[in-house]
């Protein structure tokens, strides 16, 4: 006895879930460019340098919520000595005004869900 | 007995210094552990390859001159015949949860008796043969030449398995050691390697129709003898037919059951039972052989062996065939003989005469074993039964390997039992049901010159049975194989002295309240049945 | 020593990887993971095909419970399957659940010569979390692939990170497949009996998975990689348009090279099991022989002793002791 009536489409089975992306994506046309950020017009750094932003931004401000919130410190001086307030609200969305088209395209992309806005209120992105 | 208990109790679990690949057996050093090696009369009988005079202490072992050639040709074969095989070659990631399952392995501390490294044993030739990275690898990669000292390393852990298939309860992947040694024992036999214990009673059986080579009118006569025995003891007459044309049932038990102490009660018993119910059947002097050697050799004697079954069951003309207590014959005839020998349509789907009871489970291979056939029977309270006759015993029961892990004849045995014996005990959970223990001695091990590794084998049960010796003075060690009565008394009387072994049909033919029976005053052993082992109150 | 080989290998694929994405990315961002895939889709076929080839001639299932006989003797469906469905139950609780492996026991043989078998689940729970792991891992990784991401992957990563701990949340697979992996490696190492039985191909798939959950961890919290880059180039490779984005560090080119390793590897090496386990023939097969015949297609003739052989060759016997024979009527 050999199976085959099993044991063939259950291989065919295997093989279209582990090739799925590939024919899903090419079916879909989906594009496999990275998102583009909208950057705040006038500005050319962020509180740190980009690739440190881009990299670190999520432990700097878990860093800034414990020290703005739970130690009162609210002063943070970047490693170029400019001093900031630790404030999403006010310095981070200060300039990233639309969070739909600053922090949302990124995080969308790769399917981070941060915590932030348990607690924050995001600002409606443009309306100024 | 070349080694005391105590001595062999010295067993030390962890394994040698130097690598297990490189093998080499010191067979005259290891006497007491290996088993003679087949006769050249019963292979010439058999037709089989290279029959000669040998001895594994021999510096040479007379192969044919391309043995590996043969050897390779052989494995090929196998591996295009068996998934099984071929599937448990690749598999296998040596996690080691069988390591400690095995009771050669917990007798004896060899690392190559962990189901493992047994089959790492073939499994590394095969890399070595037939895979891509042992090819160009070749050790690195777990392959390893196929070498003289490999073949004779084969042959001493191949007979070193009884094909129990413990193991493969525990693999997460269901590897089942019984194929692979199969396996090993067929090439090995393409070299004429093989052991008389198992080749002498397959010629046997082929000629005469049994293991021992009980000739017909022998076979007669020790029927007769048996019944005239019962008759002395229970004053009922029992005549049974043999190959008697038109019966409805064709009754098949292991030749032993005929032949020798105890299985001769257990005889007894079915004919007692036969005889209370008027059953119309019929042995055979032909198919005078339940169990099947040819197993331990090859798939292709097995089948020889078989054919003699349905062969006679046609013959004879019978509807349906009854098979007595024994542990291979049942991995054969559940698992093989309707594929082997089938299909099985001059029979009837097998019903019971006496209840009615259509054996549905046995519609196609139209063979029931007799403790469904005797569970039924009680269960329809068509047996009266005095388990008071066996209060001499103190029982436990002991599955035997293939009807528990090839059939999953659990409960019948346990219900025969507990209406039979008042005194039922059983043994530790883990030695029990599907993970019981090896007598030892399975797969044509059972004889005298491999008895320390019997002994060995033999000890995780025996330790069991000591257990419930000790907690609830269990006398009688009950079972429904014939290998199992051949050879626990000797493991009894080595490990725990004061325990005997019967069928558990040699018990029902106690108990059986028959009408113009004498008043039994010995159970069907002969002994008084208000002996030694009785005891009036429970434990 | 055989762990040493094994470790040099995967060293040496390290250090492949470290040098060769230096000089020429494109072929370790596109053409190697290509190739890899390719083996591994193609090696699994032809292996699964090489064993659907042979056939299964005989019904061995390894029972390990009460078979189905007399109606009022109850069946243990899933130890002892006689249906189909008796037998998807089982080879359900073997793949997803290791049930044999539960059965476990360890045996020792006590200063007093008694032999005790203790459970022994640890295997078990070792095997268990080391591959359910690598699955929600595997499954996690997804998210790369996919554009946009589906709600049920998010949700598996969502609770993966259940604990809110850390920043990047700290993922319960990470800590338990690092976990696992130290302790299967551990017992290689250090269990006697198995280390006696272990090959360089034992050790081989373990330091290699453990490289890639290291690498995959440092990337997540030590040298971080930009994971647009990444995905970008997982997606270009999905649609066939490989483009190799800037800012790939080598810690990932070893990450992927790793996994590209061991996917090519599988079909090869004893990581079958995967596809063993499903056609394992004392597994997969219901314990129903005496109702359903089983046919082996090979069943050759084998040299039989005929009745009639056996009654010419006893017949003087036979008629001495009075058994009736052919012709007697």
């Amino acid at each position: 006895m050999y199976d085959a009536g099993k044991i063939v489409p259950g291989l065919v089975l295997f093989l279209a879930v582990v090739t799925f992306p590939f024919w899903l994506n090419v079916a879909n046309g989906t594009s496999s460019a990275a998102p583009k950020l909208e950057l705040p017009k006038g500005y050319t750094r962020c509180v740190e340098a980009t690739p440190v932003m881009r990299a670190t931004h999520m432990e700097l401000l878990n860093r800034w919520r414990d020290l703005a919130v739970r130690h009162a410190n609210r002063v943070f001086t970047n490693s170029n000595g400019q001093r900031y307030v630790r404030s999403l609200t006010g310095t981070c969305l200060g300039c990233h005004r639309d969070k739909k088209q600053f922090c949302d395209r990124c995080h969308g992309y790769m399917g981070v869900t941060p915590y932030c806005w348990n607690c924050h209120v995001a600002p409606k992105g443009g309306a100024q | 007995m070349s080694k005391t208990p105590e001595e062999l109790l010295q067993i030390h679990y962890h394994p040698p210094k130097h690598d297990w690949m490189d093998p080499s057996i010191d067979f005259e050093a290891r006497r007491g552990t290996w088993s003679y090696p087949g006769g050249v009369k019963s292979l010439e009988y058999l037709g089989l390859p290279n029959p000669r005079e040998w001895s594994p202490t021999d510096e040479d072992w007379k192969l044919p001159p391309n043995w590996q050639e043969i050897v390779h040709r052989g494995f090929k074969d196998l591996l295009t015949k068996y998934r099984s095989l071929r599937i448990f070659m690749d598999c296998c990631v040596r996690c080691g949860a069988c390591a400690d399952k095995c009771h050669f392995f917990i007798g004896s501390g060899d690392p190559k008796n962990m189901p493992v490294l047994r089959a790492e044993l073939l499994r590394s030739v095969y890399r070595k043969d037939f895979t891509t990275a042992g090819k160009i690898l070749g050790r690195a990669a777990g392959g390893r030449a196929l070498t003289i000292d490999v073949i004779k390393e084969w042959f001493y852990y191949f007979y070193q398995c009884t094909e129990c298939r413990r193991c493969s309860v525990f693999c997460p992947y269901g590897i089942d050691t019984a194929e692979i040694t199969m396996a090993a024992r067929e090439l090995l036999n393409l070299l004429g390697i093989n052991i008389n214990w198992i080749v002498e009673p397959v010629a046997n059986c082929q000629r005469t129709g049994n293991h021992l080579g009980i000739q017909p009118h022998t076979f007669k006569d020790n029927v007769e003898f048996l019944c005239e025995e019962l008759e002395d003891i229970t004053g009922i007459h029992v005549d049974p037919p043999i190959n008697k044309k038109g019966a409805e049932i064709l009754f098949i038990m292991p030749s032993a059951d005929y032949f020798a102490d105890p299985g001769i009660y257990t005889f007894m018993g079915y004919m007692l039972l036969f005889k209370y119910l008027g059953l119309d059947y019929t042995l055979s002097a032909y198919a005078s052989e339940g169990g099947n050697f040819g197993l331990f050799l090859s798939r292709d004697t097995a089948k020889r062996l078989n054919y003699k079954m349905y062969a006679e069951a046609k013959r004879l003309g019978v509807k349906w065939i009854l098979g007595g207590e024994c542990g291979h014959m049942w991995r054969v005839v559940n698992q093989y003989m309707d594929t082997m020998n089938g299909p099985a349509d001059f029979l009837e789907v097998p019903r019971s005469p006496v209840t009615g009871t259509v054996f549905e489970n046995a519609a196609s291979t139209k063979m029931v074993h007799i403790c469904e056939f005797t569970a039924d029977l009680i269960h329809h309270g068509k047996l009266k039964l005095d388990p008071s006759r066996n209060d001499w015993a103190r029982v436990t029961y002991h599955d035997a390997c293939n009807p528990a892990r090839a059939m999953g004849l659990l409960e019948e045995p346990r219900y025969l039992l507990k209406h039979a014996v008042n005194h039922f005990y059983e043994m530790p959970e883990n030695t029990i049901r599907e993970q019981t223990f090896c007598c030892g001695a399975g797969a044509g091990l059972g004889n005298d010159e491999n008895i320390d590794m019997r002994m060995r084998g033999g000890l995780p049960r025996a330790n069991a049975v000591k257990y419930v010796h000790e907690q609830h003075r269990v006398n009688l060690l009950t079972c429904i194989c014939a290998i199992d009565r051949a050879v626990l008394p000797t493991l009894m009387d080595f490990w725990v002295p004061g325990v005997r072994v019967s069928g558990i049909h040699e018990l029902i033919g106690n108990a059986l309240v028959i009408d113009g029976e004498n008043e039994r005053t010995t159970n069907l052993r002969g002994e008084p049945l208000h002996g030694e082992g009785e005891v009036s109150d429970d434990v | 020593m055989r762990a040493v080989q094994a470790l040099t290998v995967v060293l040496l694929l390290i250090a492949i990887a470290w040098g060769g994405a230096a000089l020429i990315p494109a072929v370790f961002a596109v053409a190697v993971p290509y190739l890899a895939l390719a083996v591994f889709l193609l090696g699994i076929t032809l292996h699964i095909l090489a064993w659907a080839r042979v056939p299964v001639p005989f019904k061995i299932p390894s029972v390990c419970g009460q078979q189905r006989s007399l109606p009022w003797i109850r069946q243990q469906r899933l130890e002892s399957p006689f249906t189909s469905w008796q037998v998807a139950g089982r080879m359900a609780l073997e793949i997803l659940l290791f049930r044999s492996l539960f059965r476990n026991t360890r045996s020792v043989l006590t200063p007093k010569q008694r032999l005790v078998y203790q459970p022994d689940k640890v295997l078990w729970l070792g095997a268990l979390a080391f591959h359910w792991s690598l699955l929600v891992i595997v499954l996690r990784h997804l998210r790369f692939f996919l554009q946009p991401i589906p709600r049920s992957i998010q949700l598996l990563s969502a609770l993966d990170g259940v604990f809110q701990l850390l920043v990047p949340t700290l993922l319960i697979t990470d800590v338990l497949i690092l976990g696992a992996l130290l302790y299967l490696l551990g017992r290689r190492l250090f269990n006697p009996l198995v280390r006696y039985v272990s090959l360089p191909a034992d050790f081989f798939p373990l330091l290699l998975i453990l490289g890639i959950a290291i690498t995959g961890i440092l990337m997540r919290y030590v040298d971080k990689v930009d994971l647009t880059a990444v995905k970008e180039l997982a997606l270009s490779l999905t649609v066939f348009h490989p483009t190799v984005p800037h800012g790939l560090s080598p810690l990932f080119f070893i990450h992927l090279f790793l996994v590209s390793s061991l996917i090519a590897y599988i079909p090869f090496s004893k990581l079958m099991h995967v596809g063993g386990v499903f056609l394992s023939p004392t597994r997969n097969l219901p314990n129903n022989n005496r109702a359903r015949r089983h046919i082996n297609p090979w069943n050759h003739p084998v040299p039989v002793h005929t009745y009639a052989e056996w009654e010419e060759e006893f017949h003087d016997k036979l008629k001495a002791a009075g058994i009736p024979m052919e012709g007697d009527d």
